[in-house]
């Protein structure tokens, strides 16, 4: 079997070339209750950062999505402290400041581009700590569309910002205010309030759980 | 400020006197305590000691200076710099003071920011105040 | 139409907007192809006075290293507070040892080479425009109106960057001289309003204003105008109640309104303006 070496919180494991960072963990006996859940790099809660040898750099990468190189070593990160204050969406105007009064630390960044480094979703990730600092928060929204929340900027930025609370912040408001409402949406809303549809909706809610599943399963999926 | 000063030369030419030089660039012996930039610092009414008082305590190397109030009360508006007959940017001083107060622990920042502010208020305060 | 790269900063796309709308607006007029900078950041707004503190130069240089991408010379800045960082900046890592360790920090960019000039909008309207061709654009004249023109420290301060005599600056009274203003004798015009003390230190920032505003008012002025967002949110949100409430605008909405944008507060401030009996020429009131 190709083997390589990792160095998994400093113990030196053999492990088969090929593996993921999460299944050579498991493959060397490391039984994850944290820092695992999808497998399928979308939630973001495997981050985990590692050197290779003879090279500065200290990446940051997904464990499910990551295979092993030889002579990596490995530490997982399965949580991310951050701070998300108090707020109600309905009280706040998609405004220039708004981002910025609820996250002030925004104003320490210093451009210095780790967040981008470490971001394993290659999200332009200062760009969006800018375009917040300076109340683009439609901009924000679409940069950070792909943010998985895994907290690896967060645990490397030296202005200590809590970015993904931000990009969460940014998106409610670019869909609350910013974004055109879904005119066919409301009219459906209304025609169904009007009962244009009482016929079928009768007939749904009066079904048997049975058949109710089957009707479920045979349904038409648009493609 | 202490009552009693040691004008001793030993005092000439501390580490800590060469630190806050290394930091800011400016020689702090250059200065010659003529109170130019005292007289026309427009935060002076504001300070526990006036910029020349604060370069004095410098030159004798007294550390004391780290614990002043003058230094966060310093906009950095240069008034002091483009005024001194000697050359000595003050500013310079004072950030050298502030720098080393930071990387110590001491910082004079509020815990919590009351807002909001503009970006270009925030982003200064939070490089002059914070570490 | 000559092209020109242009960084705006966070306040001209937020409360300094008619600033920038303003000054876009005249610089089409006066033959300019302004180009955004792409991808700009946050210049720092306060110059690190450290000799060891690299870090705080990396925004700014991150800048003129988009700059240099653009393949241009220089950059303009409309805001104080940018064009001090950036300037300094652009200075400060001349010196070889410098520009190695920021290239070597900047491993994911392309080296930066230096030699960006940073020019401000009132050395750009003096030694490139030039005053004599500011009338011939004036769609509405400023009419007479008295300006305290109102420079603060970062146009003037430190002097290697001022962008005119530190003591005796004048530029921003031949501009609005030009424009058919009467600039006013205004002492406290090169004092700082207290910057960024305004987040800790509201009582320090408003004994200032007051102090700033009254000299305004002392000179006739009926409005302030400044280039720095920061300078004119003190003017405006720290003003003491005792001191007069003198609008205070940015150079670039005047400008504009000059060369015919439109200015709700200046269109406003000229309603009932005695006509002057002549046109104001130069040699305004010192």
């Amino acid at each position: 079997m190709n083997e390589v070496t990792v160095f998994i919180m400093g113990k030196g494991y053999r492990v088969p070339a090929g593996l993921t960072i999460m299944k050579a963990m498991e493959y060397a006996g490391y039984r994850l209750t944290r820092g695992c859940g999808c497998r399928g790099g979308y939630c973001g809660a495997c981050a985990t950062v590692y050197r290779l040898k003879g090279d500065y750099r200290l990446y940051a990468d997904l464990a499910c999505q990551t295979p092993v190189q030889d002579g990596m070593y490995i530490a997982q990160l399965p949580f991310t402290p951050a701070e998300r204050p108090p707020y109600a969406l309905q009280d706040l105007a998609p405004e220039g400041q708004t981002l910025l009064a609820l996250f002030p630390e925004l104003a320490r960044c210093v451009a210095c581009n780790t967040c981008t480094k470490a971001c394993p979703q290659k999200l332009e990730v200062m760009d969006a700590v800018q375009a917040a600092l300076r109340g683009d928060i439609r901009q924000v929204a679409e940069l950070t569309f792909d943010c998985v929340s895994c907290g690896l900027c967060t645990m490397r930025c030296p202005a200590e910002i809590s970015h993904h609370h931000v990009w969460q912040l940014a998106r409610r408001l670019n869909g609350a205010y910013l974004t055109p409402r879904a005119k066919h949406v409301q009219e459906r809303v209304q025609e169904i309030a009007a009962r244009k549809f009482a016929v079928e909706l009768d007939a749904f809610m009066s079904m048997d759980r049975d058949v109710l599943v089957a009707a479920y399963k045979a349904r038409e999926i648009e493609a | 400020m202490a009552s009693e000063l040691d004008l001793s030369r030993d005092r000439l030419d501390a580490p800590f006197a060469r630190r806050v030089e290394e930091l800011s660039g400016e020689n702090p012996y250059a200065c010659y305590q003529c109170g130019k930039c005292s007289a026309g610092c427009p935060f002076a009414d504001y300070m526990d000691a006036l910029p020349n008082q604060v370069l004095r305590l410098v030159q004798l190397g007294d550390e004391s200076a780290l614990a002043l109030s003058a230094p966060w009360v310093c906009a950095s508006c240069l008034a002091c710099a483009v005024r001194c007959p000697k050359g000595v940017d003050i500013a310079k001083t004072m950030e050298a003071l502030r720098i080393l107060a930071l990387r110590k622990g001491i910082s004079p920042a509020p815990a919590g920011i009351d807002r909001p502010y503009p970006q270009i208020a925030l982003v200064g305060a939070y490089r002059k105040l914070t570490p | 139409m000559k092209r020109l790269a242009y960084f705006p900063g966070c306040a001209m796309k937020d409360q300094a907007r008619p600033d920038e709308a303003g000054t876009l607006h005249a610089l089409a007029l006066l033959g300019y192809e302004i180009a955004e900078i792409p991808r700009w950041n946050c210049c720092g707004t306060v110059y690190s006075l450290a000799q060891d503190d690299l870090m705080r130069h990396v925004g700014p240089v991150r800048n003129l290293l988009r700059v240099q991408g653009m393949g241009e010379k220089r950059v303009l800045a409309l805001c104080a507070m940018c064009y001090g960082t950036l300037a300094r900046s652009a200075r400060f890592v001349q010196e070889p040892e410098r520009l190695a360790r920021i290239n070597a920090f900047l491993d994911t960019e392309e080296d930066f080479r230096g030699g960006i000039g940073v020019v401000h909008l009132l050395t750009l309207l003096r030694d490139e425009v030039g005053y004599e061709k500011l009338p011939s654009h004036v769609k509405q004249s400023l009419n007479g109106l008295k300006v305290a023109t109102y420079y603060g420290c970062m146009l003037l301060r430190p002097r290697e960057f001022a962008v005119d005599d530190p003591d005796r600056p004048e530029v921003m009274e031949r501009v609005l001289e030009a424009l058919g203003a009467v600039p006013v004798p205004f002492p406290e015009r090169t004092e700082c309003c207290g910057a960024y003390l305004t987040v800790g230190r509201k009582d320090i920032v408003e004994e200032r204003v007051g102090r700033i505003l009254r000299s305004a008012r002392g000179g006739g002025a009926d409005l302030v105008v400044t280039t720095c967002p920061l300078c004119q949110f003190n003017l405006t949100e720290r003003r003491p109640p005792e001191a007069p409430p003198l609008p205070v605008l940015y150079l670039g909405q005047v400008l504009g309104w000059a060369f015919g944008a439109d200015e709700p507060t200046i269109a406003a401030l000229l309603v009932g303006q005695p006509t002057p009996g002549e046109p104001v020429s130069s040699g305004g009131a010192r």
